[in-house]
């Protein structure tokens, strides 16, 4: 099937979905203007971004409006990241856009190393051959600039939304297309109910990351972002050569590739966040009650063993 | 498919309905896509996640659709966000007969409060150019008439509308403006309406019937109309007097509510509220991407309710019968 090419109009629409889907003829409960959906959390930013919770989406409508659609799915599995793609996999194709076209890009410097796992129909495992790193955050930040690569290279022709992951998590709940926009982030785990003065963005004006401590929405998540394929590309782009610039003055960002893209989306507001149910930790974290579902989180590892071997 | 009568059948059909529609595949050059635009940072609260008092009104539609209200957004950072994009605001009114006497205070409440410090384009479609009063307007906005013909009967000029907006975008608007409202005249602002009523197809909430169950909504129940909506279908009862979004989008929507209307009119039904009831119709197939609160379309003769904490464009009381005569 001819994908469309985007146009450049993409730009400037991150803060409203784009082009007006048809739907068809559908039965579902109607919304009461008067009635809040959710009045324990914030459901939207002030630039009108919807933040994602359990009970503000109606999928049977989403599904509708994003159907015929490909998603594509980034995921790193460098050295003993592999051990981490079975489950991953596994559970992704439990409860990741299911009913949807989905290629999952597989990062790894070991393609034998790829488990082989069954597929719903019209989803794919694409492998991509790439170079490994010694640092663990070197690998963690160079994920910007392989992505950005192959954006250009097939992503922009295969796919219409791409969705940067982790990949030593599973999935344990519904994530659908309710996510999907022309930015996205997701709350950090860890600073959901902080104050930007407590968030862990870079501080040093040195660097290409910086934040004033009088500055920022929320701390975004490095594990989960994502959008169209050209907004995709310019995140990758912007923050792989913020890096870069970095490196050249001798400075690394306090939380790496997660610090740049902290600054690239204070900048460039996303047109949706996603809560904190879309990335957890429980072994890190107190489940809090207005966390109605977990649907991405961390599979135990020890970090000094798998890093850097 | 395997009948070549069939297939030369459909082709016919396809050739007679190509020449009936005249504005079917016309590819429009919209004025400039812009490019991406970075946020320069400005002063601002920081969102706060743990919300201790609930909203008055839902702030999202079930397909993520935001529902703007006064407290639902941040005015600063919505001008930083949107001015540096340059952007043209094009307004639609239609102005017929006796209506061009509400053509003054609409333009002037106008001048007070809609998108301040954007440029905007009114267009004033009436029958009688010299009946619309020149009003002092600030720089960077200015009002062209567009002349059409008046019609005996006010439904007939009512139900028109939608013909003549996309007609105009076509001719000209694509070029001239980005976004584009489309707004009733008998009308007047009183609060401020800005940036934040911006999206690719915006609808508002209809002051009488944002408390009532759908089943009440006074769609077209008639299957034979275009515009029929059955029971369990609906999400709001939008407004007819006010409608809009990126100029391609409003093509897209007042063209297919005129096809509506059009084969209503080779079967001889008009639907119940005209226009409104195709608008309706629409929305529910192709879902607003923004919803204005009543705020937005108000009634000034409905008391106000707690939940509405400001009245932004609202109709003048005013006696329909000796207008429409």
């Amino acid at each position: 099937m001819q994908l469309e090419k985007k146009e450049s109009s993409e730009g400037d629409c991150h803060l409203d979905t784009c082009r007006i889907p048809e739907v068809p003829r559908l039965l579902y409960p109607k919304a009461q203007l008067l009635k809040p959906t959710r009045v324990d959390v914030l459901v939207m930013t002030p630039w009108f971004a919807p933040i994602i919770w359990d009970g503000t989406f109606d999928s049977a409508i989403l599904d509708a409006q994003f159907r015929n659609i490909t998603i594509g799915l980034t995921v790193f599995a460098i050295k003993k990241y592999v051990v981490f793609l079975k489950l991953f996999l596994e559970t992704a194709e439990k409860h990741f856009m299911v009913g949807h076209k989905v290629n999952y890009y597989v990062f790894t410097d070991q393609p034998a190393a790829v488990p082989q796992i069954p597929l719903q129909e019209g989803r794919q495992v694409v492998v991509l051959e790439v170079r490994n790193y010694k640092r663990w955050q070197d690998i963690s930040m160079h994920r910007m600039e392989m992505i950005s690569n192959f954006s250009q290279r097939r992503f922009l022709r295969e796919v219409h939304y791409l969705v940067c992951l982790d990949v030593d998590m599973k999935f344990s709940d519904h994530v659908g297309v309710e996510i999907l926009a022309p930015l996205f982030g997701t709350l950090h785990p860890g600073f959901y109910a902080g104050d930007r003065q407590s968030f862990t963005y870079e501080r040093r004006p040195l660097s290409q990351a910086y934040i004033p401590r009088d500055e920022g929405d929320f701390y975004y998540a490095g594990g989960f972002f994502g959008g169209s394929v050209p907004e995709v590309y310019r995140l990758t782009v912007a923050c792989h050569q913020a890096m870069m610039a970095d490196q050249a003055n001798g400075i690394e960002a306090v939380w790496h590739d997660e610090s740049h893209l902290n600054r690239y989306l204070l900048h460039h507001k996303p047109s949706k966040v996603l809560s904190p149910e879309y990335l957890w930790d429980e072994q890190m974290l107190q489940r809090p009650p207005l966390l109605r579902k977990l649907r991405y989180v961390a599979v135990p590892k020890n970090h000094a063993e798998i890093r850097n071997r | 498919m395997h009948c070549p009568r069939l297939a030369l059948g459909l082709g016919f059909c396809l050739l007679v309905g190509m020449a009936l529609c005249s504005l079917c595949n016309m590819k429009l050059q919209y004025k400039g896509e812009k490019p991406f635009q970075p946020v320069t940072p400005s002063q601002y609260p920081q969102p706060k996640l743990l919300k201790q008092k609930p909203t008055e009104f839902l702030t999202l539609t079930p397909w993520l659709a935001p529902i703007v209200s006064e407290g639902t957004f941040e005015p600063e950072l919505l001008r930083h966000i949107y001015q540096p994009l340059n952007l043209t605001v094009g307004v639609t009114v239609f102005a017929v007969g006796k209506y061009t006497q509400f053509v003054q205070r609409f333009l002037e409440s106008a001048e007070q409060f809609f998108m301040q410090g954007f440029r905007v384009h009114y267009y004033v479609f009436t029958n009688d150019p010299t009946a619309v009063p020149r009003v002092r307007l600030g720089s960077g906005r200015l009002v062209s008439t567009i002349p059409i013909l008046r019609h005996s009967r006010w439904e007939e000029i009512s139900t028109r509308r939608m013909q003549s907006i996309s007609q105009h975008i076509a001719e000209r608007a694509h070029r001239e403006v980005d976004y584009l409202f489309c707004l009733n005249v008998d009308m007047v602002f009183r609060n401020p309406w800005g940036p934040e009523t911006l999206g690719d197809l915006v609808a508002a909430v209809h002051p009488g019937y944002f408390a009532v169950p759908r089943q009440q909504f006074p769609y077209e129940r008639r299957p034979l109309s275009t515009a029929f909506v059955a029971d369990g279908e609906g999400d709001f009862y939008y407004g007819g007097a006010v409608f809009g979004g990126r100029v391609a989008e409003v093509y897209e929507f007042t063209r297919g509510c005129h096809m509506g209307i059009l084969a209503d009119k080779a079967n001889g039904i008009m639907a119940a509220w005209q226009e409104e009831s195709h608008l309706n119709r629409r929305f529910i197939s192709h879902k607003p991407s923004k919803v204005l609160s009543p705020e937005y379309l108000w009634d000034d003769r409905k008391p106000q309710p707690p939940s509405l904490k400001l009245i932004r464009f609202s109709t003048l009381d005013k006696d329909t019968d000796w207008l429409r005569s």
